[in-house]
């Protein structure tokens, strides 16, 4: 019997009956990335204002009797929190994974749609357990993002009594969700193929989240443990992180803990964290660099290789975020090594956009805006990796602004502004309509150079030794006014950003019921889910009959072919060619 | 054009930035340049790369700009191009690599011979450990710490009794000495970090961590705690004195001993008796304060606290201020206090009156005075106001309401706490921000007053 693709099975398809069932209980995978991206995008905009609130007191420090000590630091940890995890982490995987996977591959939806559907709404349920930590007694963990013990279940944190477990109970919730979509999108890439679709022939952007869901799967159960212990030690006086301590003066019943064995933990997950937000990034950019450049991604395979190689390098280089943590100082020989090597697959990744600008036919649409601007920001966030991954210049650098600013750069502004590239880029196709182009460039032009005035000075009060998580500096002897000036100016700058973020959402909004209509292909991609009968496509994606690939989905300016681009889709006998370019015989890999 | 324009020109600024800044590595007061030389190093491989790959960049935007009857060039891969650039890569990454390395060797291990010296963080504040004449350290234990133990140190160990301990925001080094500095927390992470030193390390309850320095130049330097912890993170400020090595030898002379500590008598209150009538004149009989000559009440604060003060007024920290009228009146009132047993013996007698709440005198809004009261003052002072010894904070429920506001509004305009030998007063200049006025003073006061 013929091989039919579980979500190609006529059963398969429950077509929505009511509203109900279309756009609230929905199971359909284009749905569901709307809600995933709209609570993410939603939430985000929240720790964006946390993080105005933040910059007001670390540019004025007297000025503002709201910002007390306490509120400082549950600004700094939610911010930090919500950015990396409910926000980046939500929106490339559950977000752009859930509505490019199932089209980008030719599948009809997820594998498992109902589980598709649990896994947005127990992610909003950790959204609302997060949010409801603003509400109980003591306010939310103030701990910093990274929730170091003792500190952050003992007295002299903010939130240290409700708080915390509120946060610690929104991961656990977060990861079941985050588990639920990951085995669904890992499934569906393995399993839901349509027929021509090799591995080797799949989008990057399916690559990236590809590989980034399987780190997900293997990193955050070491976060979820983490969190169960920690809430044990807080409720149960438990002693996996507590050592035998005294706070504020009282004797605490804790024993025999270790508290660097969270961290261990924490950036188990940690690491490789960065790069489940990262290596989506690296996938859809590539994409649109490709679509806009009109011209192959270069390098195909060794993009591939590289992404995978920088997937399994990520899990061996966790304690470079704790060289100065009192771990055994000789883990810093090994860590410092890996983590350099993980330098190179990284560098080849931005090589290998750059050639494909080189003697490209480039368009220098809003999405490609972002996308340049992106591979300027990622240059200098990486390169700056490259002291603090070096042991012995993280001894001055850790800790300081210097961190601050370079995780910011390649970890905030980098992946945001593929974000942006993203949205700009796919917004066609998911809304049929158009955005409004003049908002998209006023939007690109002020947050790039703007991101780049906040970051890029702040590197050099880390050189100083800027300490980083200080509510106010005070008289700090080593850091002259000038450096008290810059903070206030970063500080109008970072806040003149955050209101920028509004032509954006003002844009998506406006377009969203007046933009024009887009058609079904208006960059001319080549890559299926452009492909579809219906913009936006329908439920089931593809009309009665599922997509067959005849080629990868870098088929661009082929030499002799009428257009400048070719479907993956189209079969070889329908491209057309010039006159005396021969048959077409195209790029099989 | 706009965007290889903007490339170009964010590429310059960052050239002209890092040329010109005027933030830079803090000039260095250890021998470890050799870190400064490895970052460098970097700067050079690292700077190299932006510039290259961006100038390129934005070249090949420029050249390969939109044209209609144009095509791209269709070039899947080049393996030998790719392949050379993965090998420069290489190259950059080990000149980068190993000198950090071998400059790592050096730090994680320590010379023979480096002195030895401990340090202790707890929130937040330090205090300093000297292995005395024998140079070994005694044992200490967690169980141990008491408010006349703070050290935690073993009773029962030999090692322990020649101990210096130093309980002071300041340390002293001597200049040209290998230090190995050994870190120890109470509570949670701190760490230790002396910009000038350029090594730093958290410092972990439980385990003691160390890092290594030989400082190579007299003078002051400011410790800071470098990792979060706690709502008092910022004002963990320490200080480390680099000394001639007689400086250091007079001053770790002058310092305590363990043993010293165990043979304090304990104050005489009937001796302490006579000196108090002199206090009780404004103070009143029974330390229970007169509003009228602004006297605060006495009775029922900690001893700790009293003789702090009593202190601070005999060495100027406190009642020096110009705008500190009040304060100038105590300064000669502490200074006919002799000696430390002198003190000892007052703050005796005041231990034996008793201790009845202060009359109410402020009224305010409770329920917003709680509101800022409990997430940022009961931190240290306790959510029921009766003070925590451990973070030297007092305890202000029942005593004089009018006394508490005007040391709150001289914590915000800098009549007290700006000395800088004041290191719990300058926590407090950081901690009072959060009132915004007046009102917002008399409101947390008021609820001050209705914890007793």
């Amino acid at each position: 019997m013929a091989y039919v693709p579980i979500a190609d099975q006529d059963h398969a398809l429950h077509d929505p009956q009511s509203f109900i069932t279309k756009y609230i209980w929905s199971q359909d995978h284009k749905v569901i990335a709307i809600q995933y991206g709209t609570i993410a995008i939603l939430v985000g905009l929240l720790a964006l204002v946390l993080s105005g609130l933040m910059r007001l007191q670390l540019g004025y420090p007297d000025s503002f009797s709201f910002i007390a000590p306490s509120n400082y630091y549950q600004f700094i940890t939610m911010h930090g929190m919500i950015m990396v995890i409910y926000l980046l982490t939500a929106l490339f995987l559950g977000g752009f994974g859930n509505y490019l996977i199932p089209l980008q591959i030719g599948a009809r939806d997820m594998v498992f749609p109902y589980l598709n559907m649990l896994s947005v709404w127990v992610y909003l349920l950790s959204v609302i357990i997060l949010m409801a930590s603003f509400f109980v007694p003591g306010g939310p963990t103030g701990a910093g993002w990274t929730l170091y013990p003792p500190q952050a279940i003992s007295r002299g944190t903010p939130g240290a009594d409700l708080g915390i477990i509120f946060m610690l109970v929104s991961l656990a919730v977060f990861i079941i969700a985050f588990t639920m979509g990951g085995l669904n999108y890992v499934t569906t890439v393995l399993q839901a193929r349509t027929k021509g679709m090799t591995m080797m022939r799949m989008p990057l952007s399916v690559w990236g989240i590809f590989v980034a869901t399987i780190l997900g799967l293997f990193a955050f159960p070491a976060l979820f443990v983490s969190a169960v212990m920690m809430t044990f030690d807080k409720l149960l006086g438990t002693s996996f992180f507590m050592p035998a301590m005294v706070s504020m003066g009282q004797p605490l019943g804790h024993s025999g803990g270790s508290p660097v064995l969270f961290q261990h933990l924490f950036w188990f997950f940690g690491h490789p964290e960065v790069y489940i937000v990262a290596l989506p990034a690296f996938g859809l950019v590539s994409d649109i660099l490709s679509t806009h450049a009109r011209k192959n991604i270069f390098g195909y395979r060794m993009m591939v290789w590289a992404i995978i190689a920088i997937g399994g390098l990520s899990f061996i280089v966790w304690a470079h975020h704790m060289y100065v943590s009192g771990m055994n100082p000789y883990f810093g020989f090994f860590f410092a090594f890996t983590t350099l090597i993980i330098a190179i697959p990284t560098a080849i990744k931005v090589y290998n956009w750059v050639l494909t600008l080189w003697h490209g036919n480039i368009r220098l649409t809003v999405p490609m805006l972002f996308a340049i601007g992106f591979i300027f920001t990622f240059i200098h966030g990486g390169l700056t990796g490259l002291f603090l991954g070096n042991v012995t210049v993280d001894l001055p650098l850790s800790d300081t602004y210097f961190v601050v600013a370079h995780f910011h750069m390649v970890m905030g502004v980098s992946p945001i502004l593929v974000l942006f590239a993203a949205i700009y880029h796919w917004f066609p196709k998911i809304t049929g309509k158009m955005f409004n182009v003049a908002l998209g460039k006023i939007h690109f032009w002020l947050t790039f150079i703007g991101a780049f005035a906040i970051y890029l000075p702040m590197h050099y009060l880390g050189f100083l030794g800027v300490p980083r998580r200080y509510y106010a500096m005070g008289n700090t002897e080593f850091m002259p006014d000038s450096a008290m000036a810059l903070n206030a100016h970063i500080t109008q700058v970072a806040i003149f950003v955050g209101i920028v973020q509004l032509i954006f959402i003002v844009n998506i909004l406006w377009s969203l019921f007046k933009g024009k209509p887009a058609g079904s292909n208006p960059w001319g991609a080549t890559s299926l889910e452009w492909q579809t009968p219906d913009t936006p496509p329908k439920h089931g994606n593809w009309g009665p009959q599922l997509p067959v690939v005849y080629r990868w989905a870098y088929e661009y300016s082929f030499p002799g072919a009428k257009d400048d681009f070719i479907p993956q889709n189209m079969p070889p006998e329908d491209v057309a060619m010039l006159d005396g370019a021969g048959k077409y015989k195209g790029h099989s890999e | 054009m706009p965007l290889v324009v903007a490339i170009v020109f964010l590429v310059i600024i960052s050239v002209l930035l890092h040329l010109f800044s005027p933030w830079w590595l803090t000039p260095i007061a250890s021998n470890w340049s050799t870190i400064d030389d490895t970052i460098h190093i970097t700067f050079w491989v690292t700077g190299f790369v932006f510039i290259a790959v961006n100038l390129f960049m934005a070249y090949a935007i420029y050249k390969f700009r939109y044209n209609k009857d144009r095509r791209s060039r269709y070039e899947p891969e080049n393996k030998k191009l790719e392949a050379w650039l993965t090998g420069f890569t290489g190259v950059g990454v080990i000149a980068m690599l190993a000198p950090g390395l071998f400059v790592w060797a050096s730090f994680v291990m320590v010379p023979k011979g480096a002195d030895e010296v401990e340090v202790i963080g707890q929130q937040w504040q330090w205090s300093y450990r000297y292995p005395g004449a024998d140079g070994v350290f005694g044992t200490v234990d967690t169980a141990f710490i008491a408010p006349e133990n703070l050290f935690g140190m073993n009773p029962e160990d030999p090692n322990g009794q020649d101990d210096v301990l130093v309980e002071s925001q300041e340390m002293h080094l001597p200049v040209d000495r290998p230090v190995k500095v050994l870190l120890r927390s109470k509570d949670v992470l701190h760490d230790y970090s002396v910009p000038q030193f350029r090594v730093k390390m958290d410092m972990v309850p439980g385990s003691v961590t160390y890092l290594w320095l030989t400082p190579t130049k007299i003078g002051s330097y400011e410790i800071l705690c470098e990792e979060l912890c706690g709502i008092g993170h910022h004002v963990m400020r320490g200080r480390v004195v680099v000394d001639s090595q007689v400086d250091f030898n007079t001053w770790l002379a002058a310092q305590v001993t363990y043993a010293d500590t165990l043979v304090q008598v304990a104050g005489n209150p009937q001796i302490g008796q006579s000196q108090y009538v002199l206090c009780s004149a404004c103070h009143g009989a029974n330390g229970e304060g007169n509003i009228v000559l602004n006297a605060p009440k006495l009775a029922g604060q900690e001893s700790w606290y009293l003789k702090r003060q009593l202190n601070y007024y005999k060495q100027g920290i406190r009642g020096t201020h110009t705008d500190d009228l009040f304060g100038q009146q105590m300064a000669p009132m502490a200074a006919t206090l002799a000696d430390d047993a002198a003190i000892n013996n007052v703050v005796a007698y005041i231990q034996t009156l008793p201790n009845d709440p202060a009359p109410v005198t402020i009224q305010g809004n409770v329920a917003n005075g709680q509101a800022l009261f409990n997430p940022t003052c009961g931190i240290c002072h306790n959510r029921n106001g009766q003070g925590v010894w451990a973070v030297n904070a007092p305890a202000l429920s029942g005593f004089s309401d009018w006394y508490l506001v005007r040391q709150l509004q001289n914590y915000k305009s800098g009549v007290r706490g700006a000395h800088p030998q004041d290191k719990f007063g300058f926590q407090m200049t950081s901690m009072v921000n959060g009132l915004k006025d007046d009102e917002a003073i008399t409101d947390v006061v008021a609820y001050i007053n209705s914890l007793r």
